[in-house]
């Protein structure tokens, strides 16, 4: 299901250039890329390291702005922004996941829930039900007061994922999710995007380097290599086992 | 972000770092305690100077004197103006009190008397005796007087120098210092005892006066006898009758000492040494004859005049005004306002000196807030990438930096104000432990006005806050992607 029309439309990255300056030499991270991605779509980023991947998926998250092209992310253009818009961008439209879970580890699972909500200005009361139904919904509910460090890796990602839908964001994007987790646990986490992606609707956007990962569960996937798009596959596999919708 | 997160946020990082943000909290307290230090002594000493200075009486004491008295030089006034002065009388006394901000006027007092204590034979001690007002016992004077003041404006009592006192008591003088106190033994054996004062009553000559010694009318009838044929004796025997004469009748009053004072009381403008006061009241119902007051004898006023009228002002800043008030009803008046203009400015430096050393730890405090910032920055790299892809703006990150080091600022001015204050307290203690020590009297050199602490409290805070400022900017400006960079 790739997006034809824009109100189907999620994300479109347009000729997106990128490049980095290393001493004298400038890195091209990402090179002339455009893609496009469904509302509710689940495409995987692949590529070997360093084939700007991490890079896209910044730039898609509002992270970092292109060098040139365009960015378009439910109907707004992310190179245009302010830094304002950007930030509100990120916490109102995007949700992250990272590869190293990213929680402060000075606060407890609840505050690192309730951390994007202090800066999208959600009333205090709203806030509690809302922890409380992303933490559930990670299946972590009796977990909030545990700090980071008192809770295992899956765990942790899980936090993570709470953390990052409790804003309500329409797009997921998550950069290697199960990197660091062993592969039961991987499956656990994955199976979850699947289930937001489904039960919320969200696009969903993953970087990783395991091909059978993305096989498993995106719809698409998306291959690049020295930052330039090298191939796209829609995937069959999932059709096949009637998993896609 | 709403501000109670931004305080719950800020505070939450405080806390964090706990020992690291206290030793810098503390360093800003131990920059505010060293400004709040410094100028409170700066003002402690101003206040001091202006407290000796007014109860020496002569920075808010104008000296009055009538424009036919020809003291002028001394006193540094113009000629007399003989056809327009008006006589320094009681009507003039009382206006003078009548004027705004005016506190006291009294004569300047000073007779002569042969004293000696009541148990002692022989000759008595001839020597000037001065009064003091009412107001004189907040003279510095009676800080450490040995005995008391006046229990009433018109007791039957004296106040004598301490020095007098070891001449009442045959001591051989302090050869030094004569400002030294007497010992309590020598105290005791005067306090309460009884002074015999010989003196000369003033009292109007009538001609039915014959026990009195009538010296001005026995020198005027001297005057008369040379020549009595001479065509002018009529006119010159009409004048001595329309002159108001006095006689002079010796008497004797007994005076209860009831304290000893090393140094001259209301020291003022008053010339010589005036070892002995008596209460002003009770000096003027005696009607005493003063040194000066031979010009009575030559002068056509029928009211007793003053040789000069010290008027008192409240305020010391009211003196020009109360002194021209005084000039505008035609007397001469001399003060030294202009003296005490150089002392406030002389503090005015002196305060300036202070704060500026002072400012100097504060501002050494506030490399301590840019260090503790910066490092913070370094720590928490990952945790401000985290908010910034969190959707936290630049504003919020730069907002949190800033509320931290505007916490630091108060908690230190705070703390700092308080240290300060100890600081004041330990060091005026140990000044004046060390002060007595020497016999000299202790001191209040220590101030601290509530305005300065609320000064010192703002100047530590916006100090803080200019210290967040680069901080605060480059946490904002940091990268997201390079904050959260794999390890």
């Amino acid at each position: 299901m790739t997006a034809n029309g824009n109100e189907n439309e999620s994300v479109r990255t347009v000729s997106v250039v990128r490049h980095y300056r290393l001493g004298r030499s400038i890195i091209p991270a990402v090179d002339g890329v455009s893609l496009a991605a469904g509302r509710g779509e689940f495409i995987a980023l692949l590529g070997a390291s360093g084939s700007g991947k991490s890079t896209l998926l910044n730039l898609i998250a509002g992270l970092d702005r292109p060098d040139s092209g365009a960015i378009v992310a439910e109907g707004s253009d992310l190179a245009t922004m302010t830094s304002e818009q950007l930030a509100q961008y990120r916490r109102l439209v995007v949700g992250m996941v990272f590869q190293s879970f990213n929680l402060v580890p000075t606060m407890t699972l609840y505050e690192n829930v309730e951390l994007p909500m202090r800066f999208a200005e959600v009333r205090r009361r709203e806030r509690r039900a809302r922890v409380q139904e992303a933490l559930d919904r990670v299946g972590l509910s009796d977990r909030v007061k545990h700090r980071p460090s008192e809770i295992s890796g899956g765990e942790q990602q899980r936090a993570a994922l709470a953390r990052a839908l409790v804003n309500r964001p329409k797009i997921l994007l998550a950069d290697e999710p199960t990197g660091n987790l062993d592969s039961r646990t991987g499956t656990e986490i994955m199976d979850l995007i699947r289930e937001l992606n489904r039960t919320l609707e969200m696009t969903v956007i993953m970087v990783t380097h395991e091909r059978s990962l993305a096989e498993r569960y995106a719809n698409r996937l998306v291959f690049l290599g020295d930052g330039k798009l090298v191939g796209e596959l829609e995937n069959t596999r999932l059709e096949k086992i009637g998993a896609v919708r | 972000m709403r501000a109670y997160d931004l305080i719950e946020l800020a505070g939450r990082n405080l806390r964090e770092a706990g020992l690291r943000n206290s030793l810098t909290t503390l360093g800003i307290g131990v920059g505010v305690a060293s400004l709040v230090a410094m100028l409170s002594l700066g003002i402690g000493l101003q206040k001091l100077a202006t407290r000796q200075l007014g109860r020496s009486g002569l920075f808010d004491t104008i000296v009055v004197t009538s424009r036919q008295d020809s003291r002028g030089p001394r006193f540094g006034q113009s000629a007399p103006v003989v056809g327009q002065a008006k006589p320094l009388d009681d009507a003039a006394r009382h206006s003078f009190e009548q004027i705004a901000n005016v506190a006291e006027v009294y004569p300047n007092f000073s007779a002569v008397g042969d004293v000696r204590l009541e148990t002692a034979t022989g000759d008595g001690h001839f020597t000037v005796v001065g009064t003091l007002p009412p107001s004189a016992h907040t003279s510095e004077a009676f800080d450490d007087v040995q005995g008391s003041f006046f229990s009433s404006p018109n007791a039957q009592e004296a106040i004598i120098l301490a020095d007098f006192g070891r001449q009442l008591l045959d001591q051989p003088p302090e050869p030094r210092n004569s400002d030294v106190k007497l010992t309590s033994d020598q105290a005791n054996q005067l306090l309460g005892k009884y002074l015999l004062v010989r003196y000369h009553e003033r009292e109007a000559a009538t001609d039915t006066d014959s026990h009195s010694a009538q010296v001005a009318q026995a020198a005027k009838k001297k005057a008369q006898q040379p020549d009595p044929d001479d065509l002018d004796d009529s006119d010159d025997s009409q004048s001595s009758e329309d002159t108001p004469t006095f006689n002079l009748v010796p008497r004797q009053i007994k005076l209860k000492i009831v304290g000893i004072v090393a140094s001259e009381p209301n020291r003022g403008f008053r010339q010589g040494r005036t070892p002995l006061f008596l209460p002003l009241a009770l000096a003027e119902s005696l009607n005493m004859v003063q040194a000066g007051e031979l010009w009575n004898t030559l002068r056509p006023s029928a009211a007793k005049t003053y040789i000069a009228l010290m008027v008192r002002v409240a305020k010391n800043k009211a003196v020009p005004q109360v002194e021209d008030d005084i000039k505008k009803q035609g007397f001469s008046t001399f003060s030294i306002v202009d003296a005490s203009k150089g002392i406030t400015r002389f503090f005015k430096f002196l305060d300036l000196f202070l704060v500026i050393f002072g400012s100097m730890a504060l501002a050494v405090a506030s490399l301590g807030i840019v260090n503790t910032l910066v490092m913070a920055i370094l720590e928490r790299r990952r945790e401000i990438g985290i908010m910034k892809a969190l959707g936290a703006s630049d504003g919020d990150v730069k907002r949190i930096f800033f509320f931290e080091a505007g916490s630091m600022g108060i908690l230190g001015g705070m703390l700092g104000a308080g240290l300060g204050w100890m600081i004041g307290r330990i060091i005026n203690l140990g000044t004046n432990i060390w002060l007595q020590r020497q016999e000299f009297r202790p001191e209040n050199f220590w101030y601290v006005p509530w305005w300065l602490v609320i000064a010192a409290l703002v100047f530590s805070v916006l100090v803080s806050l200019s210290a967040g400022l680069y901080p605060a900017s480059r946490a904002a400006r940091l990268d997201p992607v390079q904050a959260l960079r794999h390890d």
